[in-house]
């Protein structure tokens, strides 16, 4: 599934016009994305929480050349599937 | 942020209805939904994509009483984030 498909499902159940349905699809995920570059939580009941971790720096390899490096410190986005959407999966 | 601050930001910023944009944002995840019921890969440009690993079953204990526990093989959605969010995110900090 790719966004051209949820731009169809929303053009399908909310009677916007194709154009209008990607500008609403594109602004959702906007939002998130700068609620989450702000360091801010996305939690989503019944589907899942978006979160920023940071994470220390750390010692690291090049697996090529051996050579010891020092992977700096950084933030990463993880996402934690609901319970709900476990249970559904697995049920 | 949850689902109803979403709601809400989306109304305000597409000058839509709450009415309207809660059915936006529904059929958004629901679509999200349906897609990792069905194993289906999700792939959205710009934010991540979204794949069913599968997981063995496995015999695991419980940590409080030690006792054995069957752990029943599983499946859970991944998700991997996309290029450009993966960058605006760890950014932020500098």
């Amino acid at each position: 599934m790719t966004k051209s498909d949820i731009v169809e499902a929303v053009y399908q159940n909310v009677g916007f016009t194709k154009k209008r349905a990607a500008e609403v699809v594109n602004l959702i995920l906007d939002t998130m994305k700068d609620a989450l570059e702000d360091g801010e939580k996305v939690k989503i009941s019944g589907f899942g929480n978006f979160e920023i971790r940071k994470k220390d720096a750390r010692k690291g390899r090049n697996p090529q050349t051996g050579e010891e490096i020092t992977i700096s410190e950084r933030r990463v986005l993880t996402f934690k599937p609901s319970q709900v959407l476990k249970e559904r999966l697995n049920g | 942020m949850n689902k109803s601050e979403l709601i809400k930001a989306v109304a305000e910023k597409g000058g839509l209805s709450m009415k309207v944009a809660k059915e936006v944002v529904h059929t958004f995840f629901d679509a999200h939904i349906d897609a990792i019921l069905e194993d289906e890969r999700i792939e959205i440009r710009g934010f991540g994509s979204f794949v069913n690993k599968k997981y063995d079953s496995y015999t695991g204990r419980n940590p409080k009483t030690g006792e054995k526990i069957h752990v029943p093989e599983k499946k859970l959605p991944f998700f991997k984030v996309g290029k450009e969010l993966k960058f605006r995110v760890d950014l932020e900090d500098d």
